[in-house]
This record gives structure tokens, C-alpha cells and sequence, in this order.
């Protein structure tokens, strides 16, 4: 369920960019804080062995499909919300640059969807309320399926709602989101019995694995300022890209019409062959100029210019681009400010 | 993922072009990172009817393969493994939008199809770059320039971690998955199969996790990773981010296709 960055507009990329980059700079500074240098090689290497389990594939009976461990719900009961978010996002970052899963612009769209809900929603608020601080094996079954579940549905859901936003796709709201719901509910059952499966083994083999990582954050600490101030902005920045996507569809409709009857000028000269050519020919001379003049041919509606498929909406492109472009310096300015407030700390 | 091994594989060919020498491979890599991003966002911003206007952007990782001497048919099979999921949402588009956008002759085109490609065409631009990018400049190079940019140390030390210990975990798992098949006879691995092989592999990587920690403590380590390679903005950086973002912009405002297609048919 990667997003691609051709489903995805700059609005909603930057803004998911600027979230995602919020949350990777709160978790660095919570996983430096916590002065846990043991934590730097495991992460990495848990990171490897997200793509190593990958490997190891069970056939799931009666379907003739296979399953495998996912990566967030593991990494985020092992690790703690913080370090595991890290390495979901390095993860997702290793696969958008080498397997061109994704991409780079919807890699804030997949590290929010996918590293987001299972490590700071569904880890926290579900598998440690039902795991508890004493687990037992029904407990941590019951916890990591559900939340693996919980986590995924909320991660397809954001797919969804991103696409949408986007506007790139044609699929209306209702029927993608119930495209894609139903079949990540069936994913996440057997991402989470896959995930139960494999932390209650280590559970029996090495209880204190379980028990170590998870204690460093303690409940109370656990301090959700951060993460609402970047939903925040998403929110801001997105109903930006949404308002800006409202006043652009009508705009897109006119101009679908105003391209189809153009045509219809073009096609019908072809009774008097000769007048006509003179006519397209008048008319096509006439088009490097309607290509620098757009924003005023457009919005006179001349029906008669010629123009050609598909044109360029100079008027909402350039406002489109700035509004990109302040999207996107938002997102750097964020991670500006979190190196600064890095270095003042040291 | 059942081909990952073999996915596996190619990066470390992608290392192999990476590490090759070219005017392409000098360059900074930061700047090769910006006019990549560049490149993306202005390629996505178009609306979603643009086909014509989106091809003159063919030049930038056309220039980059050129440059840099990188196998354009070995990147250009990886777009298309890759492809699926955009095909797949693709696809509804000419379902779902049926207005008629463009009449040759009797041939009546949707916009639905308008669009499709339009989505084919992004998504072989964007993930072209991406893939450009990498067989350029290296893993590490990138990584490097992320440290520069200012993206948090522990993530970035993270990054190089993963990649570090890519291999030999999968090299570890392709083991284990190759002794299992051996032993069974439908080859297919049982769900107590797996979760113990699992379990098994995710033991041996947590301890793996604490020999290398402790062969770090021995050499010094302080939970800080220092990066040694020194990066000075240099004029070609400087250059290459400015000249392909006007052009960028040059391309985003202008359809030069439609302006150089006037003029040709402007002549007869």
C-alpha cells in the first residue's frame, strides 16, 4: 500500500513531507535524549531484519497466497513509539530509493500512513493497554492482532484520503475507501497474527527482550504536544491544498468543455478544403501567442482560439506552484528549526 | 515481496554503477538531491489532463544517464517492476471519467484515458529521477548530503545502519528459508514454521545488535556517529541546482511541445 508520486499532488505531498519531518525530528531528539547507545546498533539492524523477515513468506491455507511480517507493529513493540518510527522511516526511505516503492515525494504520504498509526496509535494506545505490564500469551496475542489491524485500517484509510486529496485519481471517495478497507482488513489479520506469532515466541524464549525496550518511555511521559502541533499543520497546510483543489475544479470542468468545443472548430473546416487550411493555418500561426497570453484567452473564453490539447492553465499553475513551493519551504523551515533547536541544546 | 532476494541483488549492481567516475558521479550530491526534488515537485504539480507539457522534463534524467554513463535499460526495467500500483489506481480513471476530451476524426479520446496517461507519464518521470539519483551518487553520498541539509543525525545514522546490515540479514534469511525448503516437499513454509523461523532469525539479529555494540564500545563509541567526509558548496553545485530549476520553471509555465508544434504547423 505504497503510495506513488504520480497519485500525489505537491500540496499534500509537502504537507505530509512536513509532518512526517516533524515526527522524525521529535522521535530523533526523544531517541537522543534517552542516552541509550545500545539502541543505535540494535535499531539498525532491526531495520535490516524488517526486509530480511520479508523473506520468509507462509502459505496461508485455502487462499494460495502468502503472508509475511510487516514492519511497524513489531519495531513499535520492541522498540518503543520513538526508535521505531526511526527505523519504519529509514526503511520506507531504503525502499523508495532502491525499489522505487513509493517515491520521493510520496515518501512523507507512506512514512506518515505506515510509520504514524502503528508506532505512535496503535503500539501505545492499544497493544500496551491489553499487553499491560504483565503479559501473558492470550494478552499478547489479542493486543498485537488487534492493533496491527487498527493500525493498518487507519494507514489504508490515509492512502485513501490522500489520493483524494491529491485529485489525480478519478476513484470517487466511497468506492475507493471501500476498495480499500476490506482488503486491509484481511492484510492486517494476517500481518497481526503474523506479528502475535512472532513476539510470542520471543516472549517465551527471552522474556526480558519483551520487557526491557518497552519500560525506558514510561505511560505518563509519553507527551502527545508534539505530535498534535504536527497534526496542526498538516491539518492547515492540507485544507490549504484542499480549498485550493475546490476553486480548481470548476476551473478544470470549463476548461474540459472549452477544450472540446475548440476541436469541434478545428474539425469542421474540412468541407472547403482550402478555405479551411488558410483558416488552420491562420489559427495555428496565432498559437505561440496564446501559449504566453493563456491567463487572458481563458478567462474571455474566446470560443474561436484554437488551442491545442492538452493547454496550460498559466493562471492556476503558477498559483499552484507557489502554493507548493510554500508548502515545501514550510517543510524545510520545520526541519530548519529542529536542527537549530538541536544545536542550542548542545 | 517474494522476489526481494533478487531485488537484493540489484542494489548491490547499483552500488557498482554508483561507484563509477563521471562529471555526473563528481557532482555534489546535495545539489544532485535538490534539483531531483526540484524535478518531482515541479513534474507532479501539473493538472491531471497534462501529457504534452510534461515531456520536455524527459530531459533531466535523459541528461543525467547521459552524463553519467548509467545503463538506461537496466533503470529503465526497474520503473518497470515497479509499475503496478500506479497502473492499478490508474486504470479506474477511464472507467470512471468518460467526457470526451479529444475528437481525431471519428476516434473520440476520454478523459479518463487523458488522464491515465497522464499518471503513466508522471510516474515513469518521478521514479526515473529517484532511480537516477541513486545510481549517480551512492547510498552513502546521499546519506551524506542529508546530514549536510540538516535532516537529524540519529535518522540518518539509522539509514546507514539499514543499509549496512541489508545484506547479511537477508543473507542470513535466504538461508534459512532455503534450508526449510529443502527439508519440506510442497516447499511452502507452515504458519508454526514461521513463526518460529521468524522468532529464530529475530533472536540471532538482536544479539547480532549487541556484538556490534559491544565491538563499537570497544573502538570508542559514544552514541554519536561522526561523518568524516567534508563537503564544500562548490561552483557546479551551485550551477546545476540553478540552471535545471529555471528550466524547470521554463517547462512548468510554458508547453513548449504546443509552442513548437504552432510553430511548425504555423510554416505550412
Amino acid at each position: 500500500m505504497h503510495m506513488a508520486d504520480a497519485l500525489v499532488s505537491p500540496a499534500v505531498g509537502a504537507a505530509l513531507w512536513a509532518a512526517s519531518a516533524g515526527l522524525i525530528g521529535y522521535s530523533s531528539k526523544k531517541v537522543t535524549d534517552e542516552l541509550d547507545d545500545r539502541k543505535v546498533p540494535l535499531m539498525g539492524v532491526l531495520g535490516a531484519f524488517i526486509f530480511a523477515a520479508q523473506m520468509i513468506n507462509f502459505t496461508i491455507p485455502a487462499t494460495g497466497s502468502s503472508g509475511h511480517l510487516g514492519g511497524g507493529m513489531i519495531l513499535a513493540i520492541l522498540l518503543g513509539p520513538h526508535a521505531a518510527f526511526l527505523v519504519m522511516a529509514s526503511v520506507l526511505t531504503v525502499q523508495a530509493l532502491f525499489f522505487a516503492d513509493g517515491g520521493l515525494l510520496a515518501l512523507g504520504c507512506n512514512i506518515f500512513n505506515l510509520g504514524f498509526f502503528p508506532c505512535f496509535i496503535a503500539c501505545p494506545l492499544i497493544y500496551k493497554k491489553i499487553a499491560g505490564n504483565d503479559p501473558s500469551q492470550g494478552k499478547i496475542f489479542a493486543g498485537a492482532l488487534f492493533s496491527a489491524v487498527v493500525g493498518l485500517q487507519a494507514g489504508a484509510f490515509f492512502v485513501v484520503m490522500e489520493t483524494v486529496f491529491s485529485g489525480i485519481s478519478e476513484l470517487p471517495f466511497g468506492t475507493f475507501l471501500l476498495l480499500m478497507q476490506p482488503i486491509h482488513l484481511a492484510i492486517g489479520i494476517v500481518e497481526g497474527l503474523a506479528t502475535a506469532s512472532v513476539v510470542i515466541f520471543v516472549w517465551k524464549a527471552r522474556p526480558e527482550i519483551l520487557n526491557a525496550p518497552i519500560s525506558p518511555v514510561p505511560k505518563g511521559e509519553f507527551s502527545l504536544r508534539r505530535v498534535l502541533i504536527g497534526f496542526l499543520v498538516a491539518t492547515v497546510v492540507l485544507g490549504g491544498g484542499l480549498s485550493w483543489f475546490a476553486s480548481r475544479h470548476p476551473d478544470g470542468l470549463e476548461w474540459a468543455m472549452f477544450k472540446t468545443s475548440g476541436k469541434e472548430e478545428l474539425k469542421s473546416p474540412e468541407k472547403g478544403a482550402h478555405e479551411s487550411l488558410a483558416e488552420v493555418q491562420e489559427k495555428t500561426a496565432f498559437l505561440p501567442d496564446y501559449g504566453f497570453k493563456a491567463p487572458e484567452s481563458e478567462t474571455s473564453g474566446e470560443e474561436g482560439s484554437p488551442s491545442r490539447w492538452p493547454s496550460v492553465e498559466v493562471g492556476t499553475s503558477v498559483s499552484g506552484l507557489i502554493g507548493g513551493a510554500l508548502t515545501l519551504v514550510l517543510a524545510l523551515l520545520i526541519g530548519f528549526m529542529l536542527r537549530r533547536g538541536k544545536r542550542s541544546e548542545k | 515481496m517474494t522476489g526481494i532476494g533478487g531485488r537484493l541483488f540489484d542494489i548491490g549492481h547499483m552500488d557498482a554503477i554508483a561507484a563509477g567516475n563521471s562529471p555526473m558521479h563528481r557532482l555534489d550530491p546535495r545539489a544532485k538531491l535538490t534539483a531531483t526534488l526540484a524535478f518531482i515537485v515541479a513534474v507532479v504539480s501539473f493538472d491531471k489532463y497534462a501529457i504534452s507539457a510534461l515531456i520536455p522534463f524527459f530531459i533531466f534524467p535523459i541528461a543525467q544517464i547521459s552524463l553519467g554513463g548509467l545503463p538506461a535499460g537496466y533503470l529503465f526495467k526497474k520503473v518497470i517492476l515497479v509499475s503496478p500500483f500506479a497502473v492499478l489506481i490508474g486504470i479506474f480513471n477511464p472507467m470512471l471519467d468518460r467526457e470526451v476530451l479529444l475528437q481525431i476524426g471519428s476516434f473520440h479520446v476520454s478523459g479518463g484515458w487523458v488522464s491515465f496517461c497522464s499518471i503513466l507519464v508522471r510516474f515513469f518521470l518521478t521514479v526515473t529521477a529517484a532511480l537516477t539519483l541513486i545510481a549517480s551518487t551512492g547510498f552513502h553520498a546521499v546519506c551524506v548530503a542529508l546530514v549536510k541539509i540538516g535532516v537529524p543525525r540519529p535518522f540518518v545514522v539509522q539509514l546507514m545502519f539499514l543499509y549496512r546490515y541489508l545484506f547479511v540479514l537477508t543473507d542470513e534469511a535466504a538461508r534459512m528459508v532455503r534450508a526449510v525448503s529443502l527439508k519440506t516437499f510442497n516447499g511452502g513454509v507452515r504458519f508454526k514454521t514461521f513463526a518460529s523461523m521468524t522468532g529464530h532469525l529475530l533472536l540471532r539479529t538482536l544479539d547480532r545488535a549487541q556484538r556490534i555494540h559491544m565491538a563499537m564500545r570497544c573502538r570508542g563509541f559514544d552514541g554519536r556517529i561522526r561523518v568524516l567526509r567534508s563537503m564544500e558548496v562548490g561552483w557546479s553545485g551551485a550551477m546545476f541546482v540553478v540552471c535545471w530549476s529555471v528550466l524547470f520553471l521554463i517547462f512548468r509555465i510554458y508547453n513548449i511541445p504546443k509552442i513548437i508544434g504552432g510553430i511548425i504547423t504555423g510554416f505550412f
